[in-house]
């Protein structure tokens, strides 16, 4: 198992990562509930994660994985705070769905 | 043998994520994406991350879906409070993913890869190495990461706290 | 040296930054005080350069390098060599002098800090004029010095009078800017710089009286006519005396007019390798001279007259120069200066002390009254009347004798010039210090001498007209010629391309300066008799008629400019205003505040507020950005 790495072209990791990063960005693009959509954010996170890993193995440089350590913090964090805001907008308006929320505007 | 646990790892997560964004009921959404976490927790066992793996389990599937579990279940979603947007969005939707797929996967093909050793030393996703480098190279960010828990939790506390009226 | 040399227009300098920036909160009166003796520190400055600087040397100072492109380098650079000190010395020594008048002259008037700081900015840009070692630095101090001009003329600014004197000044000034910029640009263009030492040493590569030479020489010139107030741009001179008497004493007597005189003169290679240029400028110098003297005839306004002699007096300096005797320009130049300035603060000093009456018909009879003031004009008036053996005498015989020597016809018309000079030169003064007064009992209990910081200058001034002579002695003397030794480095060179006439004898020339003394010695008598013994007085404005009125009101000259040039430009301005910049202007104005809004319009499109979109709009931009990294 310690040279599972080299049968496994770094390449495939890339496309692997590319093709979750992209149905990320449809899941975001495609649905209107505000929880459904950051769990695709998530998942954009995740692939990123997944990359970033790959190559810290094939290069042998750790600084990959202390890297994505910290993009857990950050995702946690993130999360905890997003979910917080969603509630309290629910309460307010009494649903999830983004297209409700069209105040941005001049 | 290690292509082939490859290529499951790979299928599953890449159907879990469909799923994902694809079913309606909102329940089995935030479960397929526990599902695909767990396939990427594999992926890194696969490149000898363990104690990322480990960590990726526990953080991820273990408190962050956790979170989201409790707010689908706090806001009462089902199948019905799901309206779909309209047909043309969904498709310009789709276009739009696909372009950036493509352009991802041009950019990934005229670039070239630097050569890497083979095979990669792989003791480097270990726990002691991982924990010497948090420790000594990337302290402060590993400290300055608590604090940013803190305000974290302390915005969360202030966003979701009933009003008082 | 290069720091005194750089002193000299520091310190007017710093004298205008504290008058102007402290004035109002220093007490009443230093001021005036600190903008003297800035300029008498500056003298000092001149005095010990001059006691070290050879006739023959010269200083350059480059302070930095300021405009450099391709091939072209004009430093901010200083030059003093013979000719500079001379000016230098008539610009601080006569300056100062006129400080210290101005302190008892502007003795409570409101505006006394002002004047000061005024006077030294004045001086700092004249010394900067007189320093340059390119034209362009030439040309700073040369506008500077018409930027204060307007600015002393029009220092009384609640008259309405005043402000259009000082504008027509400015005006007439800029029209004679335009030829010196213009001619500046020829040289930068054929000679490739603008240092004035580079180009009289190229000037004589190129062929005599080329139409390039023509063209420079002549545009640099019409700068000159601007500043120096010739024919035909002259008429703001009279126009001037406005400004405080101090103010005509200093820039219209004895400093900016002269400007135009010391650019031809610090350029005499360029204008010797034209000779019709030359010829231009003698004949333009010998009409002013006697046109200018005529309308002084019957002027009864006392600065009038003072100013009518200044530009007849210029007029004979260019006469000089168009003869291609440079040292003779400058040493009237100098003579000048001495008693023009003492006639102005003369006259100033009789304003003051009649309460401000300027017409010569209410005067008369301050002989007693007003002594030290007497004394001082009436030698000037002998000076400037080339009374024998005083500073005027030589210089005016010099430049008669290279009249005589080149074209008897000009010597001829300068010598009735002269006669003019003295007859209402004296006419002035008989009708003002002599008989009886013939103003209000009123105001003659209140004559009184002036006080000493304006009777100290005047005396000084008196002396120097009286034995600034000496410097100029003519070699028929059998002594040196300081002046025309001194300045023998800088005009040297043109020497030998000047076709001077045949030299003059002995005693054709002691002949002449007899001829001319005596002659200026009759007409003082001619005029003592009409004004002391049959007591003839001007008459009453309306009463004028005939020639004299032509003559009294300058041959209309000013009223020909009014119609023939100010009126159309006023109509033409006007049109401009109600047709072209309300229908074209204002049309592609609106035109592009309209596109900008309609612009505006379509992009707030853009907001639509849905969040989807939003998110939408940032993924296409990164796949757009994305597209464009590749593609370049």
């Amino acid at each position: 198992m310690e040279q599972a790495a080299h049968l496994v072209p770094l390449n495939w990791y890339l496309f692997l990562s590319t093709f979750l990063f992209c149905i990320g960005v449809m899941g975001v693009l495609f649905r209107r509930n505000a929880i459904i959509i950051l769990m695709c954010i998530e998942l954009m996170l995740n692939s990123v994660n997944l990359l970033l890993v790959a190559f810290s193995a094939y290069s042998g440089n750790s600084d990959g994985q202390v890297f994505v350590f910290f993009i857990m913090v950050v995702a946690a964090a993130e999360v905890a705070v997003g979910l917080a805001l969603l509630i309290s907008i629910y309460r307010n308006i009494g649903s999830t769905d983004i297209d409700v929320l069209n105040k941005l505007k001049w | 043998m290690s292509q082939l646990l490859f290529f499951t790892l790979s299928a599953m997560t890449i159907l879990s994520a469909l799923v994902v964004v694809f079913t309606r009921k909102p329940m089995y959404s935030v479960l397929s994406l526990i599902v695909c976490f767990f396939t990427i927790a594999g992926h890194y066992i696969l490149l000898n991350a363990q104690f990322l793996a480990i960590t990726h389990v526990i953080v991820y599937a273990g408190a962050i879906m956790v979170l989201f579990l409790f707010t689908v279940m706090l806001l009462n979603l089902n199948a019905d409070s799901d309206v779909p947007k309209s047909g043309k969005l969904r498709i310009a939707a789709t276009i739009t993913a696909g372009m950036l797929f493509i352009t991802l996967l041009a950019s990934i093909k005229s670039t070239t890869l630097g050569e890497f050793a083979f095979p990669p030393a792989s003791d480097k996703g270990l726990v002691q190495h991982v924990g010497q480098q948090l420790f000594t190279d990337y302290l402060l960010p590993f400290e300055i990461s608590s604090i940013l828990f803190l305000s974290a939790m302390i915005g969360a506390v202030v966003l979701a706290k009933k009003e008082k009226h | 040296m290069t720091f005194l040399g750089l002193m000299i227009p520091l310190l007017p300098l710093m004298g205008f930054l504290v008058n102007g920036l402290l004035g109002k909160y220093l007490p009443k009166g230093s001021t005036g005080w600190i903008g003297s003796l800035s300029v008498l520190a500056s003298f000092i400055c001149v005095l010990m350069i001059f006691k070290d600087l050879g006739a023959a040397q010269a200083i350059q100072i480059d302070v930095f390098n300021w405009i450099s492109f391709g091939n072209i380098d004009i430093s901010f650079g200083l030059w003093i060599d013979s000719l500079t000190m001379v000016m230098l010395m008539v610009v601080t020594g006569v300056g100062f002098l006129i400080h210290l008048y101005s302190i008892g002259y502007m003795h409570g008037d409101e505006g006394f800090t002002r004047f000061f700081t005024y006077l030294n900015l004045f001086i700092f840009f004249m010394l900067l004029l007189v320093m340059g070692s390119n034209y362009l630095m030439m040309f700073i101090g040369w506008e500077g010095v018409g930027l204060c001009s307007y600015l002393l003329i029009g220092f009384w600014f609640k008259n309405e009078a005043y402000n259009d004197a000082a504008q027509k000044a400015f005006v007439m000034n800029r029209i004679g800017d335009l030829g010196f910029l213009l001619g500046m640009f020829f040289i930068l263009f054929h000679f490739g710089t603008l240092d004035i030492q580079a180009v009289e040493g190229l000037a004589p590569g190129l062929s005599a009286d080329s139409t390039l030479l023509i063209g420079i020489t002549l545009l640099l010139f019409v700068g000159a006519i601007g500043k120096s107030a010739q024919l035909p741009l002259y008429t703001w001179l009279p126009d001037a005396m406005a400004g405080p008497t101090p103010v005509s004493a200093l820039i219209h007597a004895a400093t900016m007019v002269t400007a135009g005189i010391y650019m031809i003169v610090r350029s005499n290679v360029l204008f010797a390798m034209a000779p019709t240029t030359l010829t231009v400028i003698l004949w333009i110098g010998v009409a002013t001279s006697v046109f200018a003297a005529v309308i002084g005839l019957k002027q009864n306004d006392i600065k009038k007259v003072l100013a009518y002699s200044t530009v007849s007096q210029l007029g004979l300096m260019f006469a000089a120069l168009g003869l291609g005797a440079f040292s003779s320009g400058v040493f009237h130049l100098v003579t000048h200066a001495f008693f023009k300035a003492l006639l102005f603060l003369g006259a100033g000093s009789v304003i003051h002390a009649l309460h401000g009456e300027q017409d010569i018909r209410n005067m008369g009879g301050l002989k007693k009254l007003i002594p030290v003031t007497y004394l001082t004009f009436i030698l000037a008036a002998l000076a400037i009347s080339g009374f024998p053996l005083l500073s005027g005498f030589f210089s005016k015989d010099e430049i008669l004798a290279h009249a005589f020597e080149q074209n008897k016809l000009v010597w001829i018309i300068l010598f009735i010039s002269s006669l003019l000079t003295a007859f209402y030169m004296f006419r002035l003064v008989f009708l003002t210090f002599f008989n009886s007064f013939r103003g209000t009992e009123e105001t003659k209990h209140h004559i009184h001498e002036s006080p000493w910081t304006m009777t100290l200058p005047l005396i000084i001034l008196c002396v120097l007209s009286v034995i600034g002579g000496l410097i100029g002695l003519p070699y028929v003397f059998n002594v040196s010629h300081l002046l025309g030794t001194y300045l023998s480095a800088v005009t040297e060179p043109s020497a030998s391309l000047i076709h001077h006439g045949e030299k003059l004898s002995h005693s054709l020339e002691i002949g002449l300066m007899t001829l001319a003394g005596l002659a200026a010695i009759g007409m003082i008598l001619y005029a003592r008799r009409k004004y002391i013994t049959l007591k003839a007085i001007p008459e009453a404005d309306s009463a004028i008629t005939g020639i004299p009125k032509l003559i009294y009101h300058k041959f209309y000259v000013d009223e020909i400019y009014e119609s023939w040039i100010v009126k159309p430009v006023f109509k033409m301005s006007e049109w401009f205003g109600t047709f072209f910049d309300k229908q074209v202007v204002d049309r592609v104005v609106n035109a592009t505040a309209g596109v900008m809004e309609s612009g505006g319009k379509t992009l707030r499109l853009f907001q639509t507020g849905n969040t989807g979109f939003y998110v939408f709009a940032m993924v296409i931009g990164m796949v757009v950005l994305f597209i464009i990294r590749l593609l370049i």
